[in-house]
Protein backbone atom coordinates (compact mmCIF):
# COMPACT_ATOMS: atom_id res chain seq x y z
CA UNK A 1 0.00 0.00 0.00
CA UNK A 2 1.36 3.46 -0.81
CA UNK A 3 1.64 5.11 2.33
CA UNK A 4 -0.24 8.61 2.31
CA UNK A 5 1.55 11.41 4.27
CA UNK A 6 2.82 14.99 3.62
CA UNK A 7 5.75 14.08 2.21
CA UNK A 8 4.73 11.44 -0.41
CA UNK A 9 2.25 14.74 -1.25
CA UNK A 10 5.63 16.92 -1.76
CA UNK A 11 7.47 14.24 -3.89
CA UNK A 12 4.75 13.11 -5.91
CA UNK A 13 3.91 17.41 -6.52
CA UNK A 14 7.00 17.37 -7.38
CA UNK A 15 6.68 14.60 -10.07
CA UNK A 16 3.33 16.18 -11.16
CA UNK A 17 1.34 13.47 -9.40
CA UNK A 18 2.12 10.71 -12.20
CA UNK A 19 3.34 8.20 -9.74
CA UNK A 20 0.23 7.58 -7.37
CA UNK A 21 -0.70 4.02 -7.70
CA UNK A 22 -4.57 2.91 -7.91
CA UNK A 23 -5.88 2.65 -4.59
CA UNK A 24 -7.38 -0.52 -4.71
CA UNK A 25 -7.32 -3.53 -7.64
CA UNK A 26 -9.87 -4.99 -9.48
CA UNK A 27 -8.67 -8.78 -10.09
CA UNK A 28 -10.41 -11.41 -12.13
CA UNK A 29 -13.26 -12.85 -9.85
CA UNK A 30 -12.44 -16.87 -8.73
CA UNK A 31 -14.99 -19.22 -8.35
CA UNK A 32 -14.74 -20.05 -4.44
CA UNK A 33 -13.38 -17.88 -1.34
CA UNK A 34 -13.45 -18.41 2.26
CA UNK A 35 -15.77 -15.75 2.98
CA UNK A 36 -18.38 -13.45 0.69
CA UNK A 37 -19.35 -10.34 2.10
CA UNK A 38 -22.62 -9.53 -0.27
CA UNK A 39 -22.84 -5.33 0.14
CA UNK A 40 -19.80 -2.76 0.00
CA UNK A 41 -20.67 0.03 2.37
CA UNK A 42 -19.55 0.71 5.80
CA UNK A 43 -20.55 -2.82 7.14
CA UNK A 44 -19.41 -4.86 4.40
CA UNK A 45 -15.93 -2.95 4.24
CA UNK A 46 -15.56 -3.08 7.87
CA UNK A 47 -16.60 -6.72 8.57
CA UNK A 48 -13.75 -7.78 5.97
CA UNK A 49 -11.29 -5.22 6.92
CA UNK A 50 -11.23 -6.60 10.76
CA UNK A 51 -11.81 -10.37 9.21
CA UNK A 52 -8.45 -9.95 7.67
CA UNK A 53 -7.02 -7.48 10.02
CA UNK A 54 -7.43 -9.32 13.79
CA UNK A 55 -8.13 -12.96 12.18
CA UNK A 56 -5.54 -13.26 9.22
CA UNK A 57 -8.74 -14.23 6.88
CA UNK A 58 -8.09 -12.97 3.54
CA UNK A 59 -9.29 -15.08 1.06
CA UNK A 60 -12.42 -12.89 1.08
CA UNK A 61 -14.49 -11.15 -1.69
CA UNK A 62 -16.44 -8.31 -0.78
CA UNK A 63 -19.36 -8.02 -3.91
CA UNK A 64 -20.92 -4.81 -4.49
CA UNK A 65 -23.91 -4.36 -7.46
CA UNK A 66 -23.16 -1.15 -7.82
CA UNK A 67 -19.99 0.73 -6.98
CA UNK A 68 -18.42 0.99 -3.21
CA UNK A 69 -19.21 3.19 -1.29
CA UNK A 70 -22.99 3.90 -3.31
CA UNK A 71 -25.22 2.80 -1.27
CA UNK A 72 -26.45 4.43 2.14
CA UNK A 73 -22.76 5.54 3.51
CA UNK A 74 -22.92 7.82 0.56
CA UNK A 75 -26.38 8.95 1.72
CA UNK A 76 -26.15 9.51 5.17
CA UNK A 77 -25.23 12.97 7.38
CA UNK A 78 -22.83 11.30 8.91
CA UNK A 79 -23.28 11.91 12.90
CA UNK A 80 -21.38 9.97 15.16
CA UNK A 81 -22.93 9.76 19.03
CA UNK A 82 -23.27 7.61 21.71
CA UNK A 83 -26.23 8.60 23.05
CA UNK A 84 -28.81 5.98 23.12
CA UNK A 85 -30.91 4.31 26.02
CA UNK A 86 -30.41 0.45 26.58
CA UNK A 87 -27.81 -0.62 27.93
CA UNK A 88 -26.91 -3.05 25.43
CA UNK A 89 -26.70 -0.08 23.21
CA UNK A 90 -24.55 2.71 24.87
CA UNK A 91 -21.19 0.05 24.93
CA UNK A 92 -21.33 -0.43 21.53
CA UNK A 93 -21.59 2.93 20.40
CA UNK A 94 -18.91 4.14 22.65
CA UNK A 95 -16.38 1.62 21.29
CA UNK A 96 -17.60 2.41 17.89
CA UNK A 97 -17.27 6.40 18.48
CA UNK A 98 -14.04 5.80 20.35
CA UNK A 99 -12.79 3.69 17.28
CA UNK A 100 -13.61 6.42 14.88
CA UNK A 101 -11.44 8.57 16.78
CA UNK A 102 -8.33 6.71 15.49
CA UNK A 103 -9.77 5.61 11.96
CA UNK A 104 -7.59 8.14 10.29
CA UNK A 105 -4.58 7.29 11.40
CA UNK A 106 -5.48 2.89 11.53
CA UNK A 107 -6.53 3.37 8.02
CA UNK A 108 -3.45 6.24 6.92
CA UNK A 109 -6.85 7.82 5.33
CA UNK A 110 -8.02 11.45 6.22
CA UNK A 111 -11.53 10.64 7.45
CA UNK A 112 -11.26 14.48 8.58
CA UNK A 113 -12.86 13.34 11.54
CA UNK A 114 -14.05 16.56 13.49
CA UNK A 115 -15.05 16.00 17.01
CA UNK A 116 -17.44 18.66 17.25
CA UNK A 117 -20.63 18.33 19.85
CA UNK A 118 -24.32 17.61 19.36
CA UNK A 119 -26.34 19.69 21.13
CA UNK A 120 -30.37 18.95 21.64
CA UNK A 121 -33.06 21.39 21.14
CA UNK A 122 -35.69 20.40 24.09
CA UNK A 123 -39.49 21.62 23.65
CA UNK A 124 -41.07 19.18 25.92
CA UNK A 125 -40.87 17.97 29.00
CA UNK A 126 -41.90 14.50 28.06
CA UNK A 127 -38.45 14.65 26.20
CA UNK A 128 -36.60 16.25 28.87
CA UNK A 129 -37.73 13.82 31.34
CA UNK A 130 -36.46 10.79 28.72
CA UNK A 131 -32.98 12.89 27.67
CA UNK A 132 -32.39 12.98 31.16
CA UNK A 133 -33.38 9.36 31.96
CA UNK A 134 -30.32 8.54 29.13
CA UNK A 135 -28.26 11.01 30.69
CA UNK A 136 -28.02 8.74 34.01
CA UNK A 137 -27.69 5.34 32.14
CA UNK A 138 -25.01 6.93 29.66
CA UNK A 139 -22.89 8.26 32.57
CA UNK A 140 -22.36 4.54 33.68
CA UNK A 141 -20.59 3.53 30.15
CA UNK A 142 -18.61 6.79 30.10
CA UNK A 143 -20.79 8.85 26.83
CA UNK A 144 -21.01 12.15 27.82
CA UNK A 145 -24.68 14.08 28.20
CA UNK A 146 -25.19 17.20 30.15
CA UNK A 147 -28.06 19.63 30.88
CA UNK A 148 -27.81 22.94 29.43
CA UNK A 149 -30.19 26.24 29.94
CA UNK A 150 -32.03 28.16 27.32
CA UNK A 151 -29.79 31.44 27.67
CA UNK A 152 -27.09 29.01 27.44
CA UNK A 153 -28.34 26.90 24.98
CA UNK A 154 -29.10 30.25 22.79
CA UNK A 155 -25.43 31.57 23.34
CA UNK A 156 -23.95 28.60 21.68
CA UNK A 157 -26.23 28.41 18.63
CA UNK A 158 -26.68 32.22 17.78
CA UNK A 159 -28.74 31.36 14.65
CA UNK A 160 -31.71 29.81 16.94
CA UNK A 161 -34.13 32.83 17.61
CA UNK A 162 -37.16 31.21 17.08
CA UNK A 163 -38.76 28.94 20.37
CA UNK A 164 -39.39 31.98 22.41
CA UNK A 165 -41.79 31.98 25.10
CA UNK A 166 -44.84 33.34 22.65
CA UNK A 167 -44.08 30.03 20.25
CA UNK A 168 -46.26 26.64 19.98
CA UNK A 169 -43.50 25.02 21.89
CA UNK A 170 -41.28 27.29 23.77
CA UNK A 171 -37.32 25.94 24.14
CA UNK A 172 -37.02 24.00 27.47
CA UNK A 173 -33.49 23.93 27.54
CA UNK A 174 -30.56 21.88 26.24
CA UNK A 175 -28.63 18.34 26.54
CA UNK A 176 -25.09 18.36 25.14
CA UNK A 177 -23.06 15.45 23.74
CA UNK A 178 -19.31 16.14 23.77
CA UNK A 179 -18.67 12.70 22.15
CA UNK A 180 -20.82 13.70 19.19
CA UNK A 181 -18.86 14.36 15.57
CA UNK A 182 -18.76 14.24 11.92
CA UNK A 183 -16.54 12.92 9.19
CA UNK A 184 -16.23 12.27 6.02
CA UNK A 185 -18.20 9.21 4.47
CA UNK A 186 -16.58 8.78 1.38
CA UNK A 187 -13.62 8.38 3.28
CA UNK A 188 -14.65 5.80 5.52
CA UNK A 189 -15.43 3.51 2.21
CA UNK A 190 -12.40 4.78 0.40
CA UNK A 191 -9.98 4.10 3.33
CA UNK A 192 -11.44 0.69 3.91
CA UNK A 193 -11.73 -0.57 0.82
CA UNK A 194 -7.83 0.11 0.36
CA UNK A 195 -6.83 -1.23 3.21
CA UNK A 196 -8.49 -4.54 2.56
CA UNK A 197 -7.61 -4.57 -1.08
CA UNK A 198 -3.60 -4.26 0.33
CA UNK A 199 -4.29 -7.12 2.87
CA UNK A 200 -5.62 -9.37 0.01
CA UNK A 201 -9.23 -9.25 0.41
CA UNK A 202 -11.11 -8.82 -3.01
CA UNK A 203 -13.42 -6.08 -3.92
CA UNK A 204 -15.99 -7.09 -7.26
CA UNK A 205 -18.30 -4.16 -8.41
CA UNK A 206 -21.27 -4.39 -10.78
CA UNK A 207 -21.53 -7.90 -9.05
CA UNK A 208 -24.98 -8.07 -7.96
CA UNK A 209 -26.07 -10.79 -5.79
CA UNK A 210 -29.47 -12.85 -7.20
CA UNK A 211 -29.91 -15.37 -4.73
CA UNK A 212 -28.48 -17.27 -1.95
CA UNK A 213 -27.42 -20.99 -2.30
CA UNK A 214 -28.00 -23.39 0.42
CA UNK A 215 -26.89 -27.23 -0.09
CA UNK A 216 -28.54 -30.12 0.87
CA UNK A 217 -27.93 -29.97 4.41
CA UNK A 218 -29.62 -26.20 4.43
CA UNK A 219 -25.90 -24.52 5.12
CA UNK A 220 -25.37 -21.71 2.99
CA UNK A 221 -23.24 -22.53 -0.02
CA UNK A 222 -22.37 -19.70 -1.90
CA UNK A 223 -24.31 -17.07 -4.15
CA UNK A 224 -25.55 -16.79 -7.71
CA UNK A 225 -24.53 -13.56 -9.33
CA UNK A 226 -25.04 -11.69 -12.61
CA UNK A 227 -21.46 -12.76 -12.96
CA UNK A 228 -22.16 -16.17 -12.20
CA UNK A 229 -22.08 -18.72 -9.23
CA UNK A 230 -19.91 -17.95 -6.53
CA UNK A 231 -19.26 -20.03 -3.62
CA UNK A 232 -18.59 -19.98 0.25
CA UNK A 233 -19.45 -21.82 3.22
CA UNK A 234 -19.82 -18.49 4.94
CA UNK A 235 -21.69 -15.31 3.85
CA UNK A 236 -22.37 -12.07 5.19
CA UNK A 237 -24.91 -9.79 4.02
CA UNK A 238 -24.82 -6.93 4.55
CA UNK A 239 -26.61 -5.23 2.24
CA UNK A 240 -28.56 -2.19 3.97
CA UNK A 241 -32.29 -1.97 3.14
CA UNK A 242 -32.28 -5.28 0.92
CA UNK A 243 -31.49 -7.80 3.75
CA UNK A 244 -35.23 -9.41 3.04
CA UNK A 245 -34.99 -9.22 -0.65
CA UNK A 246 -31.77 -11.64 -0.18
CA UNK A 247 -32.38 -13.27 2.50
CA UNK A 248 -36.18 -14.24 1.35
CA UNK A 249 -33.98 -16.26 -1.64
CA UNK A 250 -32.53 -18.58 1.27
CA UNK A 251 -36.50 -19.35 2.76
CA UNK A 252 -35.96 -16.77 5.75
CA UNK A 253 -38.48 -14.30 6.80
CA UNK A 254 -36.88 -11.67 9.15
CA UNK A 255 -38.49 -8.72 11.55
CA UNK A 256 -37.38 -6.41 9.25
CA UNK A 257 -39.23 -3.51 7.21
CA UNK A 258 -37.44 -1.32 4.80
CA UNK A 259 -38.31 2.60 4.89
CA UNK A 260 -37.09 6.20 3.50
CA UNK A 261 -35.07 8.29 5.41
CA UNK A 262 -34.11 11.55 3.63
CA UNK A 263 -31.70 14.67 3.62
CA UNK A 264 -31.46 17.96 1.64
CA UNK A 265 -28.30 20.57 1.92
CA UNK A 266 -28.23 24.52 1.66
CA UNK A 267 -25.89 26.43 -0.59
CA UNK A 268 -22.48 26.80 1.35
CA UNK A 269 -22.79 30.06 4.04
CA UNK A 270 -19.68 31.22 5.89
CA UNK A 271 -19.71 29.33 9.15
CA UNK A 272 -22.54 29.81 11.41
CA UNK A 273 -23.22 26.48 13.47
CA UNK A 274 -19.92 24.65 15.04
CA UNK A 275 -22.41 21.67 16.75
CA UNK A 276 -24.51 19.47 15.24
CA UNK A 277 -28.14 20.52 16.14
CA UNK A 278 -30.41 18.40 17.38
CA UNK A 279 -34.20 18.99 17.61
CA UNK A 280 -36.22 15.93 18.98
CA UNK A 281 -39.36 17.65 19.56
CA UNK A 282 -39.66 19.75 15.81
CA UNK A 283 -38.28 16.26 14.04
CA UNK A 284 -35.18 17.67 12.18
CA UNK A 285 -31.35 18.17 12.60
CA UNK A 286 -28.97 19.71 10.54
CA UNK A 287 -24.64 20.55 11.00
CA UNK A 288 -22.44 22.44 8.71
CA UNK A 289 -20.42 21.02 6.33
CA UNK A 290 -16.43 21.90 5.85
CA UNK A 291 -17.42 23.16 2.51
CA UNK A 292 -20.08 25.57 4.30
CA UNK A 293 -23.64 23.68 3.45
CA UNK A 294 -26.45 23.38 6.41
CA UNK A 295 -26.73 19.61 5.84
CA UNK A 296 -29.87 18.52 7.13
CA UNK A 297 -32.66 15.32 7.90
CA UNK A 298 -35.51 15.42 9.00
CA UNK A 299 -38.25 12.22 10.14
CA UNK A 300 -38.55 9.00 7.90
CA UNK A 301 -41.70 8.72 5.99
CA UNK A 302 -43.82 5.98 7.64
CA UNK A 303 -44.80 3.77 5.09
CA UNK A 304 -42.33 1.09 3.96
CA UNK A 305 -40.13 2.56 0.84
CA UNK A 306 -37.24 1.15 -1.61
CA UNK A 307 -37.26 4.65 -3.27
CA UNK A 308 -34.01 6.92 -2.96
CA UNK A 309 -35.77 10.20 -3.04
CA UNK A 310 -37.53 12.79 -0.89
CA UNK A 311 -41.30 13.10 -0.40
CA UNK A 312 -42.54 16.40 -1.08
CA UNK A 313 -44.42 16.51 2.45
CA UNK A 314 -41.70 15.20 4.23
CA UNK A 315 -39.49 17.69 2.71
CA UNK A 316 -42.22 20.71 3.53
CA UNK A 317 -42.60 19.47 7.24
CA UNK A 318 -39.14 19.49 8.04
CA UNK A 319 -38.50 23.17 6.62
CA UNK A 320 -41.53 24.34 8.29
CA UNK A 321 -40.05 22.74 11.49
CA UNK A 322 -36.67 24.18 11.01
CA UNK A 323 -38.34 27.71 10.29
CA UNK A 324 -40.16 27.74 13.44
CA UNK A 325 -36.89 27.69 15.50
CA UNK A 326 -34.40 29.00 12.78
CA UNK A 327 -36.50 31.87 11.43
CA UNK A 328 -33.59 33.60 9.25
CA UNK A 329 -32.42 30.17 7.31
CA UNK A 330 -35.64 31.30 4.99
CA UNK A 331 -33.57 33.12 3.05
CA UNK A 332 -31.26 30.31 2.04
CA UNK A 333 -31.37 28.68 -1.11
CA UNK A 334 -31.25 24.56 -1.10
CA UNK A 335 -28.91 23.03 -3.42
CA UNK A 336 -29.59 19.21 -3.59
CA UNK A 337 -32.09 16.51 -1.78
CA UNK A 338 -32.28 12.57 -1.70
CA UNK A 339 -32.99 9.73 0.59
CA UNK A 340 -31.78 6.00 1.18
CA UNK A 341 -33.94 2.70 2.10
CA UNK A 342 -32.69 1.52 5.19
CA UNK A 343 -34.09 -1.67 7.23
CA UNK A 344 -35.11 -1.11 10.58
CA UNK A 345 -35.91 -4.05 13.08
CA UNK A 346 -38.86 -4.67 15.28
CA UNK A 347 -37.20 -2.89 18.24
CA UNK A 348 -35.42 -0.57 16.23
CA UNK A 349 -31.71 -1.91 17.16
CA UNK A 350 -29.56 -3.84 14.79
CA UNK A 351 -29.18 -7.26 14.05
CA UNK A 352 -25.95 -8.89 13.75
CA UNK A 353 -26.45 -13.08 14.01
CA UNK A 354 -25.69 -15.86 12.14
CA UNK A 355 -29.24 -17.64 10.71
CA UNK A 356 -30.80 -20.75 10.92
CA UNK A 357 -29.24 -21.10 7.11
CA UNK A 358 -25.73 -22.29 8.95
CA UNK A 359 -23.02 -20.06 7.59
CA UNK A 360 -25.60 -17.13 6.64
CA UNK A 361 -24.32 -14.16 8.75
CA UNK A 362 -26.84 -11.02 8.44
CA UNK A 363 -25.62 -7.35 9.46
CA UNK A 364 -28.86 -5.72 9.53
CA UNK A 365 -31.47 -3.20 11.22
CA UNK A 366 -29.18 -0.61 10.83
CA UNK A 367 -30.96 2.55 11.13
CA UNK A 368 -28.72 5.27 12.47
CA UNK A 369 -25.85 2.99 11.17
CA UNK A 370 -22.83 5.01 9.98
CA UNK A 371 -21.93 5.69 13.62
CA UNK A 372 -22.07 1.56 14.04
CA UNK A 373 -19.62 0.64 10.98
CA UNK A 374 -15.98 -0.16 12.97
CA UNK A 375 -17.48 -1.37 15.96
CA UNK A 376 -20.04 -3.60 13.75
CA UNK A 377 -17.25 -4.31 11.35
CA UNK A 378 -15.28 -5.49 14.42
CA UNK A 379 -17.67 -7.51 16.53
CA UNK A 380 -19.22 -9.41 13.20
CA UNK A 381 -15.82 -10.55 12.18
CA UNK A 382 -15.07 -11.79 15.42
CA UNK A 383 -18.27 -13.76 15.17
CA UNK A 384 -17.57 -14.95 11.62
CA UNK A 385 -14.14 -15.64 12.38
CA UNK A 386 -14.69 -17.65 15.98
CA UNK A 387 -18.14 -18.97 16.15
CA UNK A 388 -18.27 -16.72 18.98
CA UNK A 389 -20.55 -13.59 19.95
CA UNK A 390 -18.55 -10.51 20.79
CA UNK A 391 -19.07 -9.21 23.83
CA UNK A 392 -20.16 -5.74 22.29
CA UNK A 393 -22.25 -7.33 20.27
CA UNK A 394 -24.13 -10.14 22.64
CA UNK A 395 -27.38 -8.66 22.70
CA UNK A 396 -27.98 -7.94 19.13
CA UNK A 397 -29.13 -11.64 18.48
CA UNK A 398 -31.85 -12.78 16.09
CA UNK A 399 -32.67 -14.85 19.31
CA UNK A 400 -33.63 -11.97 21.10
CA UNK A 401 -37.15 -11.47 19.16
CA UNK A 402 -37.68 -15.63 20.30
CA UNK A 403 -38.14 -14.46 24.00
CA UNK A 404 -39.82 -10.87 22.98
CA UNK A 405 -36.99 -9.27 24.89
CA UNK A 406 -37.04 -6.31 22.76
CA UNK A 407 -33.30 -3.51 22.66
CA UNK A 408 -36.06 -0.90 22.36
CA UNK A 409 -34.55 2.20 20.84
CA UNK A 410 -37.20 3.65 19.12
CA UNK A 411 -36.98 7.45 20.05
CA UNK A 412 -33.76 7.57 20.15
CA UNK A 413 -33.13 7.84 16.25
CA UNK A 414 -34.90 9.91 13.61
CA UNK A 415 -37.43 7.02 13.58
CA UNK A 416 -39.38 8.36 16.50
CA UNK B 1 -47.52 13.43 -2.14
CA UNK B 2 -49.74 10.30 -2.71
CA UNK B 3 -53.25 10.51 -3.91
CA UNK B 4 -55.14 8.09 -2.14
CA UNK B 5 -58.73 6.78 -3.26
CA UNK B 6 -61.76 6.89 -0.51
CA UNK B 7 -64.55 4.71 -1.61
CA UNK B 8 -66.75 7.64 -0.03
CA UNK B 9 -64.57 10.65 -1.18
CA UNK B 10 -62.77 9.80 -4.06
CA UNK B 11 -59.11 11.02 -4.61
CA UNK B 12 -58.16 12.70 -1.80
CA UNK B 13 -54.46 14.06 -0.28
CA UNK B 14 -52.11 11.43 1.57
CA UNK B 15 -52.34 14.47 4.53
CA UNK B 16 -55.75 14.11 5.40
CA UNK B 17 -54.88 10.42 5.55
CA UNK B 18 -53.05 8.64 8.69
CA UNK B 19 -51.02 5.57 7.72
CA UNK B 20 -51.67 2.76 9.54
CA UNK B 21 -48.90 0.02 8.20
CA UNK B 22 -49.31 -2.96 6.24
CA UNK B 23 -51.55 -5.52 6.38
CA UNK B 24 -50.60 -8.45 8.06
CA UNK B 25 -51.86 -12.34 8.11
CA UNK B 26 -55.05 -13.01 10.10
CA UNK B 27 -53.74 -12.77 13.82
CA UNK B 28 -53.59 -16.82 14.47
CA UNK B 29 -55.24 -18.56 17.15
CA UNK B 30 -52.36 -18.05 20.54
CA UNK B 31 -53.53 -21.60 21.43
CA UNK B 32 -52.99 -23.18 17.72
CA UNK B 33 -49.59 -22.28 17.19
CA UNK B 34 -45.89 -22.77 17.68
CA UNK B 35 -43.74 -20.15 19.39
CA UNK B 36 -41.88 -19.56 16.42
CA UNK B 37 -45.27 -18.93 14.42
CA UNK B 38 -46.69 -17.17 17.36
CA UNK B 39 -43.25 -14.78 17.58
CA UNK B 40 -43.25 -14.56 13.85
CA UNK B 41 -46.67 -12.91 13.88
CA UNK B 42 -45.89 -10.73 16.66
CA UNK B 43 -42.72 -9.44 15.19
CA UNK B 44 -42.78 -10.06 11.56
CA UNK B 45 -44.90 -7.84 8.36
CA UNK B 46 -44.14 -8.59 4.38
CA UNK B 47 -41.19 -6.49 2.85
CA UNK B 48 -42.00 -6.80 -0.48
CA UNK B 49 -39.67 -4.73 -3.09
CA UNK B 50 -42.94 -4.19 -4.73
CA UNK B 51 -46.69 -3.98 -4.38
CA UNK B 52 -47.49 -4.09 -0.52
CA UNK B 53 -51.09 -4.59 0.99
CA UNK B 54 -51.77 -0.99 3.66
CA UNK B 55 -54.10 0.20 5.65
CA UNK B 56 -54.80 3.38 5.62
CA UNK B 57 -57.55 6.13 8.05
CA UNK B 58 -59.04 8.53 6.40
CA UNK B 59 -59.12 10.38 10.11
CA UNK B 60 -59.41 13.74 8.19
CA UNK B 61 -62.15 13.48 6.12
CA UNK B 62 -65.42 10.52 6.44
CA UNK B 63 -63.15 8.48 8.90
CA UNK B 64 -63.25 5.07 7.11
CA UNK B 65 -60.32 2.73 7.34
CA UNK B 66 -59.03 1.57 3.58
CA UNK B 67 -57.38 -0.65 2.05
CA UNK B 68 -54.67 -0.27 -0.83
CA UNK B 69 -51.67 -2.00 -2.74
CA UNK B 70 -49.13 0.63 -3.01
CA UNK B 71 -45.54 -0.07 -4.96
CA UNK B 72 -42.43 0.62 -2.55
CA UNK B 73 -40.25 1.10 -5.58
CA UNK B 74 -42.41 3.84 -7.07
CA UNK B 75 -45.11 4.59 -4.30
CA UNK B 76 -47.87 4.50 -7.45
CA UNK B 77 -50.82 3.16 -5.64
CA UNK B 78 -51.30 0.26 -8.19
CA UNK B 79 -55.28 -2.43 -8.68
CA UNK B 80 -53.84 -5.62 -7.54
CA UNK B 81 -50.27 -7.28 -5.80
CA UNK B 82 -49.38 -8.45 -9.33
CA UNK B 83 -49.24 -4.75 -10.78
CA UNK B 84 -45.83 -3.35 -10.94
CA UNK B 85 -45.99 0.48 -10.37
C1 LIG C 1 -30.61 10.39 4.63
C2 LIG C 1 -29.88 9.50 5.58
C3 LIG C 1 -29.27 10.06 6.71
C4 LIG C 1 -28.58 9.23 7.61
N1 LIG C 1 -27.93 9.83 8.65
C5 LIG C 1 -27.19 9.07 9.51
C6 LIG C 1 -26.44 9.70 10.54
O1 LIG C 1 -26.43 10.94 10.66
N2 LIG C 1 -25.73 8.91 11.40
C7 LIG C 1 -25.73 7.54 11.28
O2 LIG C 1 -25.08 6.88 12.08
N3 LIG C 1 -26.40 6.91 10.27
C8 LIG C 1 -27.13 7.64 9.38
N4 LIG C 1 -27.82 7.03 8.36
C9 LIG C 1 -27.82 5.57 8.29
C10 LIG C 1 -26.59 4.99 7.60
O3 LIG C 1 -26.37 5.60 6.36
C11 LIG C 1 -26.78 3.48 7.40
O4 LIG C 1 -27.25 2.87 8.58
C12 LIG C 1 -25.49 2.77 7.00
O5 LIG C 1 -24.82 3.45 5.97
C13 LIG C 1 -25.85 1.36 6.55
O6 LIG C 1 -24.75 0.54 6.44
P1 LIG C 1 -23.81 0.43 5.13
O7 LIG C 1 -22.91 1.60 5.09
O8 LIG C 1 -23.19 -0.90 5.18
O9 LIG C 1 -24.91 0.51 3.96
P2 LIG C 1 -24.76 0.79 2.40
O10 LIG C 1 -23.76 1.85 2.12
O11 LIG C 1 -26.15 0.99 1.89
O12 LIG C 1 -24.16 -0.57 1.86
C14 LIG C 1 -24.92 -1.66 1.37
C15 LIG C 1 -24.39 -2.01 0.00
O13 LIG C 1 -24.97 -3.23 -0.44
C16 LIG C 1 -25.15 -3.15 -1.84
N5 LIG C 1 -26.12 -4.17 -2.24
C17 LIG C 1 -27.46 -4.19 -2.01
N6 LIG C 1 -28.01 -5.28 -2.54
C18 LIG C 1 -27.01 -5.99 -3.12
C19 LIG C 1 -26.95 -7.23 -3.84
N7 LIG C 1 -28.04 -7.96 -4.07
N8 LIG C 1 -25.73 -7.67 -4.30
C20 LIG C 1 -24.61 -6.93 -4.08
N9 LIG C 1 -24.61 -5.76 -3.41
C21 LIG C 1 -25.79 -5.30 -2.93
C22 LIG C 1 -25.62 -1.72 -2.06
O14 LIG C 1 -25.42 -1.32 -3.40
C23 LIG C 1 -24.76 -0.94 -1.06
O15 LIG C 1 -23.58 -0.43 -1.64
C24 LIG C 1 -28.52 7.82 7.42
C25 LIG C 1 -29.12 7.27 6.29
C26 LIG C 1 -29.80 8.09 5.37
C27 LIG C 1 -30.41 7.46 4.15
ZN1 LIG D 1 -63.15 9.38 2.98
Amino acid sequence: MQNYSIASLIRHGLNKHTGWSRAWRSPPIKDSYDVIVIGAGGHGLATAYHLAKEHGITNVAVLERGWLGGGNIARNTVTIRSNYMRDASIPFYVKSVEMYENLTRALNFNLMHSKRTMVDVVQTYPKMRELRRRQLTMDIYGSTYEQISEPELRRRIPALTGGGPNSRLPIIGGMVHTDAGVNRHDAVAWGYARAIDSMGVEIHQQTAVQSLMRNSNGAIEGVETNRGTIRAKKVAVAVSGHTTTLTETAGLTLPLRTMNLTAFVSEPIKPLVDVVVNCPDSGFYFSQSDKGELVIGGAPDPGQSFRRDIKQHVFEDTVTAMLSLFPSFKKLKLMRQWGGHLDIAHDASPIMDETDVSGLFITAGWWGGYKAIPAGGLTLAHLIATGQRHPLMAQFSLDRFRHLDYIMESGTTTAR
Amino acid sequence: MLNIPCPFCGQRNESEFAYGGPVKPDRPQPDKVSNDQWVDYLTQVPNPLGPVEERWWHVKGCGTWLTIWRDTRTHDIVEEPGDAG
